[in-house]
């Protein structure tokens, strides 16, 4: 016989392809081929389509709708209106922030592109033919789209259905477009510091309204089984299981006769969170109609009337003793959240995280106030590629940093530095009151400026400067630093729910009797890759090979409850979830091994992908003789099959975090900007695949780029959006996005089963400040404390020209 | 993003295409690239009940090169105009402005007859033949008519062409000196914020012949003929340039869209302009 030799330890674990592998993703092979399956993909029997007669004005009374031309049109089935929903109770929702919000325009429209009926046909080209004839008289009223005249007394009322409610979801309201206030800190505390400060800078920061649009816009496919009294849909959610049960509230159909499928989704972003009007549409539809409808939005629909992100209005005002200690912040911010409240934040933060913005800083004092207002805008307020509204919050404290810096005259990369929590201080808890768990801010910053060679770079400038004022360029150089501290993982149900359902995650393990394995859990990937990365955390827990376990999502008739995949929560949550479904699965596993090796439990030890005896290395069994044991050995006191699964409700929240740097170069007559260099260190704890970190870390960094540099929803003053397509919505091409370099720091997370902190949304976060304050960079030696974003072409010109530098 | 019903047509040859738009008048349109039209249509902003496709009709393609001039078919595609090398050694600036146009996905269908005919202001081609002082020919039921590009283009989406007239051909004298087309816009894809195209011939430092045009800066193409007699005979040196830029600027009458608002447009125009003369200058 030959001498096998038994591969090592070491050989065993890259075997497994697990924590720390770039493993390359295993759903490019069908996406990369166009072989996904998407809802559009999905064509049922019999089918028929709906689609929308969208407002075309932003405020106005209906006074009638006239369907008689569309329902005569061959090939047109039902036009439902508000009318035909309200014996339902369906022409209003609830939505996610504690609101109401109509599904068919009730009496009035709010804004542009509202839904107003819903037409339902053979094809999409006979409903589109029955929408256009869909006759809908408009009284115009006067619009308002700007959150700061909605609340003065001589505003329209927009919301006439609860005008009088003086008492909202989120306490009292002062004016009829007035939401909420939402406050976190020390109010008195925090105005008694800046009143006695040394120095204060204050500043008002808009972050501006922009739209998380996905490649793939929403859309459902409704069925109803009238025989079994069963309705499944599929549809591009964010969060299948909650849709679930809040198609069952709302809709009174027992929650086990739902059967909600999210397949192949292209791209989420916050968009696909919420639930929306054209998926109640579908499902009545298809109850009355007794046959599948499918509802896909085009692109203008997606831009106009499915969820927004960002437009608040940040004002601030920070402290700091001569020498640059911070001392306090303040902050109240005006939010502007379109007609209805339909932000997606857990219930008990109408603001999301926007308490995170003390940022990566040791601020003893801090006070915060959120007012949210009603506009003539579409709905939404979701997190655009981060946590609730954890890139307003950062974007807020890192324009506040270089607005002190420029009054206490001092480089505010040091600035950071003095002010940064130091690595002693984790866990540290913020003046507004969140527990972050762990970090080394110095350590990360100190790398980054390094790895760009900072000193270097403001010689350079200082040396284009000089060119500049010689008048032997017309370019300026801008640097921009950003440093951020995220918030993600939502949550601990303690204090996170959405609509009372607790933030916790689920992973369900079975392993088959050969010793592959299936993973189903509570989120789902819209292009995070999932399928690589839980599987990798997998092979690491019960030593089989990522490539022998399959992971399942989307299902809620399989999968178990989870609440969904955004906030970064995936990994944080159901990343935890999964490991320590796993670790169930080895407990057991080592029961048998202890069983047919006949030892003691204690006796053994894991090595990898076995149980080995102390002592007796020779001696072990392998998971894969383990599996196959639990199938076919009556083993005393243990069940037979190998399967756990495990709901994770995390103790608290992970808080990656991360240093940007980016040069720009910006010419100052036609306001165009050369990006010359991007570097972003990330530190999201344990690294599960680094090379999937990298492909979402310049995802993220493209997005930021985007709105950062020109992606807006911009409205004009009667309401009318201005940003529909995309020729003027800026989604960047591989033309305009620039080369990144990326690096890392590695500081695991105390709380988590394997460390991990999530970090799909990081370079949103980070990288939106670094760009714009690159630009406000630029232009600091004459003077410029703040320019709102985007920094498109002619808003950059506007900065030169209003500093006085064209001729 | 669903158009409303029409009948679509694919005549092969050009007598048959004039044939159908002289029966169907203003209720049919051609399509050649569609990058225009398609949209339009799908977003019901216009309602087309028979289009003609242009396709199939070989006498409309084709790039034909001879001593002094140059003729293309109306359905030749934007790719064929950069990738046909005969084309770029004798008009450089053609490969150099339709390298601007859009992106490789659209010039693969965009052709140079839908880009002129269509009479959108933001469309490249037109300032460029006006620089090129091209001539359009044009056929309908009344026959073969020709027209100066300088003198088509009345309004956003109004030209000379009647409605039941195709256009077949755009021709031109081979151009001489140097040249230049410069664009600002806001990514790949995009239309101008400003753009304009120079053509100078120099004699020892003094212009002999000039001409100069002018991409969305006003409803239709603009043709810069003050600037252009301010040039000619003239010893071309920094201040003159600066002089002939504000001529230019002063005949553009951009509108604000969300690109900016007229100041910046104009603002622009300045400095783009004055980069494609200083350019053409150096290439001459």
């Amino acid at each position: 016989m030959d001498d096998v030799k038994t591969p090592t330890s070491e050989e065993r674990k890259t075997a497994l392809s697990g924590l720390g592998t770039s493993r390359k993703r295993v759903e490019d092979a069908r996406f990369t081929q166009g072989k996904g399956n998407y809802v559009d993909d999905i064509k049922l029997k019999g089918m028929l389509f709906g689609d929308f007669v969208r407002s075309p004005v932003a405020h106005a009374k209906i006074k009638k709708i006239d369907t008689s031309a569309a329902l005569a049109l061959p090939g047109v089935h039902a036009v439902l209106t508000a009318a035909d929903l309200e014996p339902l109770g369906l022409h209003w929702m609830p939505t996610l922030a504690g609101d109401k919000q109509m599904v068919l325009a009730d009496g009035k429209v709010l804004f542009q592109g509202q839904e107003v009926a819903f037409v339902v046909g053979d094809d999409r080209y006979a409903v589109a033919d029955g929408v256009a004839l869909v006759e809908v008289e408009y009284d115009e009223l006067p619009v308002v789209t700007d959150p700061f005249k909605a609340e003065m007394e001589s505003a329209p009322i927009l919301r006439e259905d609860i005008a009088d409610q003086k008492e909202g979801a989120h306490g009292p309201r002062r004016h009829p477009n007035h939401i909420f206030t939402w406050e976190s800190g020390d109010k008195e505390g925090t105005n008694k510091v800046l009143d006695e400060a040394e120095v204060v800078a204050d500043e008002m920061v808009y972050y501006h309204r922009t739209h998380p649009c996905p490649l793939e816009t929403c859309g459902c496919v409704a069925s109803m089984d009238k025989i079994n009294g069963k309705l499944t849909v599929w549809g591009t959610f964010q969060a299948p299981h909650a849709v679930r049960t809040v198609a069952s509230l709302i809709s009174s159909i027992p929650e086990h006769n739902i059967r909600i499928i999210s397949p192949d989704i292209g791209g989420g972003f916050g968009n696909k969170v919420g639930v929306y009007p054209g998926y109640v549409c579908a499902i009545v539809a298809s109850i009355v109609t007794g046959v599948p409808i499918k509802w896909v939005e085009d692109r203008m629909d997606n831009l106009m009337a499915t969820a927004f992100a960002r437009d608040y209005w940040m004002h601030g005002k920070i402290s700091a003793t001569k020498d640059g200690k911070i001392t306090g912040l303040w902050c109240h911010t005006t939010a502007d959240h379109g007609a209805f409240d339909a932000c997606a934040d857990p219930t008990k933060f109408p603001a999301g995280f926007m308490n995170i913005c003390t940022g990566s800083y040791d601020i003893p004092v801090a006070y915060l106030a959120v007012d949210g207002v009603y506009t003539n805008k579409a709905p939404g307020g979701v997190a655009y590629r981060c946590s609730f509204r954890v890139t307003e919050a950062s974007y807020f404290i890192e324009r506040m940093i270089e607005v002190l810096a420029l009054k206490l005259g001092m480089d505010s990369a040091e600035l950071r530095s003095k002010n940064f929590i130091k690595k002693e201080q984790f866990p540290y808890t913020s003046a507004l009151g969140w527990e972050y768990d762990s970090g080394d801010y110095h350590k990360a910053w100190n790398k980054a400026l390094e790895a760009v060679n900072y000193k270097k770079l403001r010689e350079d400038q200082a040396k284009q400067l000089e060119l500049f004022r010689s008048g032997k360029s017309r370019k300026l150089i801008g640097i921009g630093l950003s440093h951020f501290t995220e918030i993600v993982g939502a949550g601990p149900v303690k204090n996170c729910d959405i609509l009372g359902l607790g933030m916790f995650d689920a992973c369900e393990i079975r392993i088959h009797p050969t010793g592959s394995a299936i993973a189903r859990l509570g989120t789902i990937s819209q292009g995070q890759g999932h399928a690589t990365t839980f599987a990798q955390i997998l092979a690491s827990e019960i030593g089989i090979p990522a490539s022998d376990i399959t992971l399942e999502e989307g299902d809620t008739d399989t999968a178990p409850y989870g609440l969904g995949t955004y906030g970064s929560r995936s990994t944080p949550v159901a990343g935890a979830a999964t490991a320590m479904a796993g670790r169930k699965i080895r407990a057991k596993a080592q029961m048998i091994a202890a069983y047919l090796l006949e030892v003691h439990d204690d006796d053994l030890e894991w090595d990898v992908d076995r149980f080995v005896v102390k002592g007796a290395p020779e001696k072990f069994k392998t998971m894969k003789e383990i599996a196959f044991a639990s199938y076919n050995q009556a083993i005393p006191g243990v069940e037979p099959g190998l399967e756990a699964v495990s709901y994770y409700d995390p103790p608290n929240m992970t808080y990656p975090n991360g240093a940007y740097i980016c040069v720009m170069e910006i010419d100052v007559d036609t306001g165009v900007s050369e990006i010359k260099k991007v570097y972003a260190l990330d530190d999201c704890g344990t690294r599960i695949n680094p090379m999937i970190i990298e492909g979402q870390v310049h995802g993220g960094l493209t997005e930021a780029l985007a709105i950062s540099m020109g992606q807006e929803i911009a409205y004009d003053e009667q309401g009318n959006v201005m940003t529909g397509t995309l020729m003027d919505f800026f989604v960047p091409t591989a033309w305009e996005t620039p080369n990144y370099e990326t690096d890392f720091t590695e500081t695991p997370s105390p709380h988590h089963p394997i460390g991990a902190k999530g970090v799909g949304e990081s370079p949103n976060v980070g990288g939106v400040s670094a760009f714009s304050n690159a630009v406000h960079d630029a232009f600091k030696p004459f003077g410029l404390t703040q320019a709102h974003m985007p920094h498109d072409h002619w808003r950059v010109w506007k900065i030169a020209k209003d500093l006085g530098l064209h001729n | 993003m669903i158009p409303s019903a029409f009948k679509f047509y694919k005549p092969d040859n050009l007598q048959k295409a004039v044939a159908l738009m002289a029966d169907f008048g203003d209720e049919a349109r051609v399509i050649a690239g569609g990058h225009s039209l398609i949209p339009v249509m799908k977003q019901r902003l216009t309602d087309i009940k028979h289009l003609i496709d242009l396709s199939a009709i070989n006498e409309l393609k084709g790039i034909n090169i001879k001593e002094n001039s140059i003729s293309i078919g109306a359905m030749t595609t934007q790719v064929e105009l950069i990738t046909n090398e005969e084309l770029f050694k004798v008009v450089p600036i053609i490969r150099e402005a339709s390298l601007q146009i859009a992106d490789p996905q659209v010039r693969n269908l965009g052709t140079i007859g839908g880009n002129v005919a269509n009479g959108d202001p933001a469309n490249d081609m037109p300032g460029l033949m006006q620089l090129l002082d091209a001539t359009y020919k044009i056929s309908g039921i009344k026959g073969i008519r020709e027209i100066k590009a300088r003198e088509f283009y009345e309004g956003a989406y109004f030209t000379a062409r009647e409605d039941d007239e195709i256009l077949v051909s755009i021709s031109f004298n081979t151009p001489t000196g140097g040249y230049s087309y410069e664009k600002q816009k806001r990514k790949i894809g995009d239309y101008a914020t400003a753009a304009a195209g120079v053509i100078l011939n120099v004699d020892n430092g003094v212009c002999s012949s000039a001409s100069i045009a002018l991409t969305n800066l006003s409803d239709t193409p603009v043709y810069c003929s003050d600037a252009v007699s301010m040039l000619i005979g003239k010893q071309i040196d920094d201040s003159l340039l600066s002089e002939v830029t504000k001529s230019c600027v002063e005949q553009s009458d951009p509108v604000a869209d969300q690109r900016g608002p007229v100041e910046f447009k104009k603002y622009v125009a300045g400095i783009v302009i004055n980069k494609a003369l200083k350019r053409a200058f150096e290439r001459s």
